[in-house]
């Protein structure tokens, strides 16, 4: 090996490298887009976790979609905690509105032997699939149909299909109310709802709209409509509308009487303390949680 | 009464599977088989079972204990890739080496990229080429076939050495390539014997045979082999019309791995394309890559390598041969 | 060399186990349920009220709007209520439930073919009243009222009416038997449907493995002269489809998202023609069609005339009752039926088979990754790339499915047949084009 070849392979390694460099500048350059430099800094604010609750593809595109629209208006980032929105506010120079915290709520109890199957489904597991061609493995047209399509839509692991039950269950400390699993169910069957003090809520946990006698038939625990629940509510905040009864949780003083009064069992109450009296009919969930 | 099923239609099924599939391969893979072991004796049989062993071997390993999920090893798929391997090794070399080519082609070409389905490039030929690279020497000592005979195996140049030889010496390749200079008839390109090689590209016949198979269980098509077979037909024809240094298509089509390839390897469902008009740009260009190598290349075989550049560019003739729409 | 259509297509096993039995009247059940929405479009409107006394072929749903199809009693007796009853969805429709009483049938209609009137007596609209009147809709299993079929929208030509009796779905006999036992019914009905659309020519597709219909229905041709041809066709599935069978007996291609009409041809079943034929010559208004009833687990497969509101239980029952060991009872074929979630749904005008699997044949195997092997792009009889459409569909690539033309497919389900991997194809792709549909909507305004 003589000199010379090394100083040929170098001069032309270098003539390579720099051609290439020049070649990159200029496409740089040409195909270069120019972005606003806030979209930066509000996907900075934003929680990073892509769960496409607020609407937008990711918390980029909800970024872009802020910095472009100049506003707030409707665009919100659901999963962010209360300093979310007011510090992408302040970087537009604008003022957020307050948002209530929200937990994704679970509005059907058809478990297995509540809600019996009828029928053995069989197709691509997913609840969209099965909900466009089939009313669903047992009688209620309206209920969960337990494959699962909510829980591939969190992206915060908080909520998941119980396995005895064929219901989903939520992690409340892990939900961050994005809604995204509201928006994958194709029966409409789980609702963000406030919070609450203490994390207590009281809620009608069903959706079916048919006639009281076809409603029980299908399912034991099943809203009949029966409006019992909003005569007994001092405030008012029960609503019974074509055979199916929702209570505003803005109204709602969380007093439990609609609880009680339900003669199906269909409202539940998250999150109370123990009743002293025996409870009976009535379900209650998660009292092992601190309140 | 029992709860009905209900599923959306369709309510039957062909009952095609993948195991019919990966076990229709093996079966056309079996008088290559014999005919190696025909001709290098015992050691084709080791050199096949230690890959088959080993790629199954990792391929379990890697699903159960890296991965974590269900093993399916039993699909047949392993079973090829390792079948293939070997027919791309020679009869002598240590077992050693061909369990660390099953390992590459396994975890590396396959299970790296998901497993079954996903992979890019050709399981075996990952494997091969690897090994062709690092270990040269004992991938390209070529034993000469004879049978069972124990004497100490010889070795000789494989017929496609004398494509460069011809070229350097410029001489007519039919004149280099004879029974005189140390080549052979044409037609024992055909029969595999007395030719030196790998495991499963000696017999041309042997590996027509399976073709026929394939074809007949509708297991592949014909467009990728034939589309190859007439690329290379038209490639090393011209160039041998131009010069007769150039061996010519003939000699091309029977030599080396080109029916290995273009039978079993390019028409890999997982890295070939999905339509027939894609399938015709990969044949053709796994064709010209061919000849340009086998000619003009420093290595003496270039179907390995053509297969694998092809099979990089098969997610874009995926994208833009679409098949013939019904309106 | 046999006429079929290209591309793609499958060959599924035929199964038709019923193809020599005899068409037989089904005993009339205890009570009937007539659902209001037989039809693609506006179910109609409820003429009768509970407890009020009908009889057979008499009109007890009106029509709503161009799009709809009126509805008959099928049975003579008593409304009990207007309820709601499952379809084969499962989901709840309205339907005229029915406590059959004697079995009388409505003045209007005659039991027999009117005598002594020739064919060019009847008017084009003569022949349209009496198909809009009967409540006649397409008996092949797509329910599209033939009234609306028959009306080409002002502009476009049709210049051949193709009478599908292929058949392809496998098990299916219902239109094998109409033709062998109805030959020169369907050739009258056949030259009533030509002279509605004022065409002068029309085809009869039959696949080839129906020798029988083929013979029978070439014969009444010849017999007749009527200037129909009969056009035999190689056997592959979907060719009963009607872009398909429009491509294998004329060679046009229907371009996408077009009607038929586009390339000047209108396709019928031949179950509508024969339902056209009793409407045009006895006022008798779509109230029973043939049924195939069928399975490899049944003790008496066979070809029943049935009554529009007949329980499925009932055909069964005919059949040689439910096996113990029934996994899916399918309203329809095998490839693009609708499997039941009871028994008690009903036959509707669409009904044109019962088919009964044992639980051990009902089971999806499951699903695999795809290893590429590009059987079902060889399957697709549209051209399309099923995989692709699978993989667009899983992760909501909805514009790109669009572009892939996922709208185009006809939901055949060859691809799911052919698939070695045993993947759902068609669920995704159906999701697939619900979604571009709904894309579609909400761009249409702007």
């Amino acid at each position: 090996m003589n000199s010379s070849m090394i100083i040929y392979t170098a001069i032309s390694l270098c003539a390579t490298g720099i051609t290439a460099a020049v070649i990159l500048y200029l496409v740089a350059r040409k195909f270069r887009v120019e972005e606003d430099p806030r979209v930066d800094a509000i996907e900075a604010l934003l929680p990073g976790a892509n769960c496409g609750g607020c609407g937008q593809p990711g918390c980029r595109g909800l970024a872009v979609a802020i910095a472009r629209a100049n506003s707030l208006e409707g665009l919100a980032c659901p999963a962010g905690d209360a300093a979310t929105m007011p510090a992408i506010a302040a970087v537009l120079g604008l003022e957020a509105g307050t948002r209530v915290p929200r937990v994704a709520v679970v509005r059907c109890n058809g478990d297995h032997d509540r809600r019996p199957r009828s029928s053995v489904y069989d197709g691509y597991p997913s609840c969209v699939v099965e909900h466009a061609l089939y009313r669903g493995e047992g009688d209620c047209p309206f209920g969960c149909l337990g494959l699962g399509d909510c829980a591939r839509a969190c992206a915060f692991g908080a909520i998941r299909v119980d396995e005895t039950t064929g219901l989903p269950v939520v992690d409340e400390a892990a939900c961050t109310g994005c809604e995204a699993c509201v928006k994958a169910c194709p029966r409409g069957i789980i609702e963000a709802r406030a919070r609450g003090i203490k994390e207590r809520r009281v809620f009608v946990s069903c959706v079916n709209r048919d006639r009281g006698a076809i409603a029980r038939a299908a399912c034991g625990s099943a809203c009949i409509g029966c409006g019992k629940c909003a005569r007994e509510c001092p405030f008012g905040a029960i609503t019974v509308e074509r055979n199916l009864a929702y209570i505003d949780f803005h109204k709602c003083k969380l007093c439990r009487k609609c609880v009680s009064s339900c003669p199906t069992g269909a409202i539940h109450e998250i999150n109370f303390p123990p009743r002293k009296v025996e409870l009976t009919r009535v379900e209650t969930e998660n009292t092992d949680t601190p309140c | 009464m029992n709860k009905l099923i209900i599923s959306p239609s369709p309510h039957v099924h062909g009952g095609d599977s993948i195991e019919r599939n990966m076990y229709g391969v093996l079966v056309a893979l079996l008088p290559a088989l014999l005919c190696s072991i025909l001709f290098f004796g015992w050691g084709a049989l080791y050199v096949t079972i230690a890959a088959v062993a080993s790629a199954m071997l990792f391929e379990y390993a890697i699903q159960r204990y890296l991965l974590k999920q269900p093993a399916t090893i039993d699909d047949g798929s392993a079973v090829i890739t390792g079948v293939l391997l070997a027919f791309n090794l020679p009869s002598t070399i240590p077992l050693w080496l061909v369990m660390l080519g099953a390992l590459v082609a396994i975890g590396i070409g396959k299970m790296s990229f998901g497993g079954l389905g996903n992979n890019i490039f050709n399981p075996a030929l990952v494997g091969r080429v690897f090994l062709l690279i690092s270990f040269p020497v004992q991938m390209t000592t070529w034993p000469v076939p004879r049978g069972f005979e124990t004497t100490d195996a010889v070795t000789g140049p494989t017929p496609l050495v004398f494509v460069k030889q011809a070229l350097r010496e410029h001489k007519p390749f039919v004149e280099v390539f004879s029974p005189a200079g140390g080549g052979r008839d044409l037609l024992d390109l055909g029969t595999g014997s007395g030719i030196g090689g790998s495991l499963g590209e000696i017999a041309a016949f042997a590996l027509l045979l399976g073709f026929a198979y394939l074809l007949i269980k509708r297991v592949i098509t014909w467009h990728i082999p034939v589309s190859i077979f007439l690329a290379i037909a038209l490639f090393s024809g011209i160039l041998h019309w131009i010069d007769p240094a150039y061996a010519g298509p003939l000699f091309h089509l029977l030599s080396g791995g080109v029916m290995l390839g273009a039978i079993f390897m390019a028409t890999d469902y997982v890295t070939s394309p999905m339509s027939p008009r894609g399938m015709w740009i990969y044949g053709t260009g796994i064709g010209a890559l061919t000849i340009i190598i086998r000619n003009f290349g420093a290595y003496p075989e270039g179907v390995s390598f053509a297969i694998l550049i092809m099979n990089a560019f098969t997610p874009l003739i995926n994208k833009y041969c679409k098949p013939k729409r019904f309106a | 060399m046999l006429k079929t259509f290209t591309p793609g297509g499958i060959h599924p096993p035929a199964d038709k186990l019923s193809s020599r039995e005899a068409t037989v009247p089904l005993p009339l059940p205890e009570r009937v349920a007539i659902p209001l929405s037989q039809h693609i479009g506006v179910p109609a409107t409820p003429l009768v009220k509970k407890g009020d006394r009908v009889k057979a072929g008499q009109l007890i749903g009106e029509a709503v709007g161009p799009i709809s199809a009126n509805v008959h009693s099928s049975v003579s007796g008593t409304v009990l209520d207007i309820e709601a009853v499952v379809d084969a969805s499962g989901y709840a429709r309205p339907a005229v439930v029915i406590r059959v009483e004697g079995d009388e049938w409505d003045a209007s209609v005659s039991r027999q073919e009117s005598p002594g009137r020739h064919l060019s007596a009847f008017s084009r609209e003569e022949i349209l009243a009496a198909i809009q009147a009967a409540g006649i809709v397409g008996m092949g299993g797509a329910t599209f009222p033939t009234r609306v079929k028959l009306s080409p929208p002002p502009g476009s030509e049709p210049g051949l009416l193709i009478i599908n009796g292929v058949e392809c779905e496998p098990f299916l006999t219902a239109d094998h038997r109409l033709m062998i036992e109805k030959s020169r019914e369907l050739l009258i009905g056949t030259r009533f449907l030509m002279k509605a659309l004022g065409v002068e020519q029309a085809v009869i597709g039959i696949e080839n493995n129906k020798p029988d219909a083929l013979a029978g229905m070439r014969e009444a041709v010849m017999k007749h002269a009527l200037g129909i041809e009969v056009c035999p066709l190689k056997v592959k599935y979907p060719q009963g489809g009607e872009k398909q069978l429009i491509r294998a007996i004329t060679g046009r291609r229907v371009p996408p998202g077009a009607l038929p009409i586009s390339v000047g041809v209108v396709v019928h079943n031949v179950g509508t023609v024969y339902a056209a034929y009793e409407a045009i010559t006895m006022h008798k208004p779509l109230v029973e069609r043939v049924v195939t009833v069928t399975g490899k687990s049944l003790s008496r497969p066979g070809n029943y005339l049935c009554r529009v509101g007949t329980p499925v239980a009932c055909l069964i029952e005919a059949a040689g009752g439910l096996p113990g060991d029934t996994g899916k009872v399918i309203a329809g074929g095998p490839m693009m039926g609708k499997a039941l979630t009871s028994t008690a749904v009903v036959v509707t005008k669409g009904t044109s088979g019962v088919l009964v699997i044992p639980e051990s044949e009902a089971r999806r195997q499951p699903a695999r990754d795809c290893i590429r092997c590009t059987k079902c792009v060889k399957a697709c009889p549209m051209g399309l790339e099923p995989y692709l459409l699978m993989t667009l569909g899983e992760y909501r690539q909805t514009e790109a499915l669009e572009r892939a033309r996922v709208m185009d497919c006809i939901e055949c389900g060859s691809c799911n047949f052919t698939c070695p991997a045993h993947r759902p194809l068609l669920d995704i792709i159906r999701l697939g084009k619900s979604r571009v549909g709904q894309l579609m909507k909400t761009r249409k305004p702007s």
